[in-house]
């Protein structure tokens, strides 16, 4: 499991620091799918890079506080290990892999999928063999091994994605994140490779992470859900009861914006867009936009509670 | 598919820029006021030849024919396309009548190639690699001073440097001829090496030159390659440095540096006839020079045209050879 | 930073230059361009400050006049070219179709044509008789292909952004957003091709100068240079009438290519600056 205790990190800009991610405590358990919503601009991809490590001198990101520590059964006896933060240690790859977004950006466009394939692969298991092992893994995504003699602009852009997905998986690492790993794919290939993606878990038994606008996606995959709004995690708890009853007013807004198949009545969603990180509003962040606040919002900032079991929001009134 | 057509596209393109170019060299004489016949005659009645006026005519008559300057204009391009593309013969040398000036092309041109081929290899190689370490590691002193050196000697002219290095090699150190004579019998050990001796500074100032362009254009490229996300990727996926330098970076970088030598071609080809021309170096440049000094009408026109072809020909050479390298050509 | 200092670093030498082609020629003590008025083959001194050539020529006031010469026909050249490639390749970008095919085809014939033998056909066609504005338009015919081919790129790109679409569909005419929209955006762009193209110009026009093919009543670098080199400046060892000429060239070359880089670094940093 990984956990992230106080983590607060960002940019530095030319005016300042500007944390992308401030104060959020979340622990990842094994065996779940976290989703992690929230709109652009929350602090979702910022996340996805802090648990994979990827911060420090030789990245534009910085923790500026907080901590955060990987703990896997099985591997170094479940002893806790810091998250890289100066470099990416050499075989992070086999315990955490990454699906990023944009399949046809982040292929190599002149090298054939099964080189590239290969080349994240640890040298001791390349060599003879791993083709077809490598394929017979691709069939489980439908994919046929022809995929490894082809170029990235030869795959449609699902296939591409479920090549990645397969990238991620083949390692069986501890724990694959998900950025965005659907957007921009129609409804129907999104839907495949999100039930690609949980079955590779079931099977795998490990962790993942989703983080996506759609909330959608989260109620099609995620055991738990995590709400982010403007850095700040305002909303956590399983994800079914998360969805019947929203404890935060964001939530609640970003679950009363997706449309329903039947119900022609315009959507409410929420009025305004997220401040920015630079200069965010006084106490709850979320205040200037919300159909409940009161005055007390805007003086004091709510802290992330247990308000039923297993279930967290950061709202004073509810 | 895409290749048939991709190859189609180049021909035909090909064949235009051929017809594009040999009837720029069809027009420019007939735009001017002389007549390049009287000219000629008056060149060769002021060099002291006596001629009677039935010599001169006979004299008119085969020049006019020779320059195909009889009929109307239409029927003399439609003999010059016939003429050039399908014979290729310019006709007699005046100068070094009566050899054809095919055949004083035909000597000339592995000159030319083998200099221009032999310094753009060299050239391209080294300043790409050059360039790519630059861009890669733009901090470094090494870089620094290398990218200074690039950008004080790329915008130097071809012949400025030549006449700079030949100042240097042959007057103030004289190691490296100034002129080429070439000695031994063909193809010998003494040939070749002699070959070699005199090509050295002509080749030495096109590779100078060429090197700080490919520099400075390649530390342009591979800074942004290696920004690219699939690069950020790989790294993400723990990829050695040297496995992502090589197969990510450099090989993206390198595939926009062949299609930017395609572009070039004319630049260098250009550059290379008048370095040719101040080392006296026997190829197509110091052919045109001589032409031009001695008013060889049918070797000029055969020599311009002939750079014309030549350097069309090797661009679509590298457009043909592209798609074999690019995977995203072949499959478009 | 770097940018802003190589655009400083190029500037001021190319003040030099405007100083010394623009301003001295008109102080010059009498026309350098006229055959022994001066004692020949004198060394540099207060007199003759980069001594006389071989012909009785003032190297120092004939080097003004053959800056000045080059200076104005490489900015007339740059400019004309740079015009006419923006024009052209606006027009193909923005009109696409059949326009755009038939554009980008004559821009690449001509990209692909060796400029310097057709030039060369001509020069020893008109036999010395050549005049720099000549030899200036036949410049323009071999440089215009470079930015139009480059504009076209950036023309097709911005068709699509998103306040070109805006002020096509606030009514604005084609030529209005062309005018109004797009050119202000490509203006940096046009600038340094504008400086790339002078360097280009006076490469070719002293390389036509060096091998004698280029105007032989005018002075201009290149010819200083020929005039050197066939009266023998190298093997008599007269290193101030054949030195200050390749001097001169280098300098003015690493100025423009300065400039040039300058402002392109600039550029990069500003659309840098403007996306973080």
């Amino acid at each position: 499991m990984i956990t992230l205790d106080g983590v607060r990190a960002g940019y530095d800009t030319p005016s300042g620091f500007v944390a992308a991610v401030d104060g959020v405590s979340l622990t990842l358990a094994d065996h779940e799918i976290l989703g992690v919503a929230g709109e652009s601009g929350c602090g979702k991809s910022t996340l996805v890079r802090l648990i994979y490590g990827e911060f420090g001198a030789r990245t534009p990101l910085r923790l500026a506080s907080g901590s955060i520590a990987a703990r896997f059964p099985g591997a170094d006896g479940g002893a806790p290990i810091a998250v890289p933060g100066e470099r990416l240690r050499a075989h992070w790859w086999d315990l955490v892999t990454y699906v990023p977004q944009g399949s046809m950006s982040v292929l190599n466009p002149v090298m054939r999928i099964g080189a590239q394939f290969v080349d994240a692969l640890p040298g001791r298991r390349r060599g003879h063999g791993m083709d077809a092992e490598i394929a017979a893994f691709l069939a489980e995504f439908d994919l046929d091994s022809q995929v490894l003699r082809a170029y990235p602009h030869q795959l449609s852009g699902g296939m591409r994605q479920r090549v990645l997905v397969a990238m991620a998986a083949f390692v069986h690492p501890r724990v694959i994140l998900a950025d965005e790993p659907t957007t921009a794919l129609d409804v129907v290939v999104q839907k495949r490779i999100l039930i690609l993606l949980r079955q590779v878990q079931r099977r795998q038994r490990n962790s993942v992470v989703i983080v996506s606008h759609d909330l959608g996606v989260h109620y099609q995959v995620a055991d738990r859900l995590a709400v982010l709004y403007a850095g700040k995690l305002i909303e956590i708890g399983p994800t079914d009861p998360v969805f019947a009853r929203p404890l935060h007013p964001y939530t609640q807004g970003l679950i009363e914006a997706i449309p329903r198949v039947g119900d022609d009545q315009p959507r409410g969603g929420i009025e305004g867009r997220p401040p920015d990180l630079a200069a965010p509003p006084p106490g709850c962040r979320f205040h200037p936009r919300c159909r409940e606040a009161r005055a007390l919002c805007a003086r004091a900032e709510p802290a992330l509670e247990e308000k039923a079991a297993g279930r967290f929001a950061a709202c004073h009134f509810r | 598919m895409g290749v048939v057509a991709y190859i189609a596209g180049r021909l035909v393109a090909y064949v235009l820029v051929i017809l594009v170019g040999i009837t720029t060299v069809f027009v420019v004489p007939r735009l001017l006021p002389t007549n390049p016949v009287e000219a000629m005659l008056g060149k060769l009645t002021s060099q002291g030849a006596y001629m009677d006026p039935v010599q001169v005519d006979a004299l008119r008559r085969s020049l006019t024919d020779a320059f195909g300057l009889h009929g109307s204009v239409l029927a003399q391009y439609g003999r010059f396309l016939h003429r050039v593309l399908l014979t290729g013969d310019f006709g007699p040398s005046f100068a070094m009548y009566p050899t054809p000036v095919s055949t004083l092309i035909r000597e000339a041109l592995p000159w030319t190639f083998g200099l221009l081929l032999t310094s753009t290899l060299i050239a391209w190689t080294l300043g790409n690699l050059v360039g790519l370490l630059i861009g890669l590691y733009p901090n470094r002193t090494s870089s620094r001073a290398m990218e200074a050196v690039a950008v004080c000697i790329y915008p130097i002219p071809y012949y400025v440097l030549a006449l700079v290095l030949s100042i240097f090699f042959s007057y103030i150190w004289p190691i490296f001829p100034l002129t080429t004579t070439v000695q031994g019998a063909p193809w010998t050990l003494d040939f070749v090496g002699s070959v070699i001796w005199n090509s050295f500074l002509p080749a030495l100032s096109i590779i100078i030159v060429v090197f700080g362009w490919w520099v400075i254009s390649m530390k342009a490229l591979s800074q942004t390659v290696v920004q690219e996300p699939f690069v950020h990727y790989a790294r993400l996926r723990g990829l050695s440095e040297t496995r992502v330098l090589g197969a990510y970076v450099a090989r993206n970088a390198m595939l926009t540096q062949v299609t930017v030598l395609a572009l070039q071609l004319g630049l260098m080809f250009s550059g290379s006839l008048v370095c040719e021309i101040l080392f006296a170096y026997p190829g197509i440049g110091s052919l045109l020079y001589s032409a031009v000094v001695q008013g060889d009408y049918n070797l000029l026109m055969g020599t311009v045209a002939l750079s014309i072809v030549a350097v069309a020909t090797a661009t679509l050479a590298i457009d043909l050879l592209y798609p074999l390298i690019d995977p995203r050509v072949r499959y478009r | 930073m770097r940018g802003s200092g190589r655009l400083a670093a190029g500037l001021s030498m190319m003040a030099v230059f405007a100083v010394l082609g623009f301003g001295l020629p008109w102080f010059a003590p009498n026309d350098p361009r006229q055959w022994q008025t001066v004692p020949r083959n004198r060394l540099p001194s207060f007199a003759h400050l980069l001594g006389t050539t071989n012909l009785g020529q003032d190297t120092f006031w004939l080097l003004t006049w053959a800056i000045r010469n080059s200076l104005m026909l490489g900015i007339s050249v740059a400019f004309l070219a740079t015009l006419i490639g923006v024009l052209i390749g606006l027009t193909a970008g923005y009109r696409g179709g059949a326009t755009d095919r038939v554009l980008s085809f004559v821009m690449d014939s001509f990209l692909c044509l060796p400029g310097l033998p057709v030039l060369i056909l001509l020069a020893s066609l008109l036999q010395g008789s050549a005049s720099l504005p000549l030899i200036a338009v036949v410049l323009v015919l071999f440089n215009w292909p470079f930015p139009a081919r480059q504009i076209r790129a950036v023309a097709l790109s911005m068709r699509e952004r998103e306040f070109v679409h805006v002020a096509w569909f606030s009514g604005e005419s084609g030529l209005r957003i062309i005018t109004r929209q797009i050119f202000p955006y490509l203006r940096p762009w046009a600038v340094a091709n504008l400086v790339n193209t002078v360097l280009v110009t006076l490469a070719v026009e002293t390389s036509l100068a060096v091998i004698g093919f280029s105007s032989a009543q005018q002075a201009t670098l290149g010819t200083m240079i020929y005039w050197a080199v066939k009266y023998q400046a190298l093997l008599a060892g007269r290193w101030w009438w054949i030195g200050p000429p390749v001097v001169a060239i280098i300098v003015l070359f690493i100025g423009l290519f300065l400039v040039g880089s300058g402002l392109e670094l600039r550029r990069a940093a500003s659309r840098g600056r403007s996306i973080a």
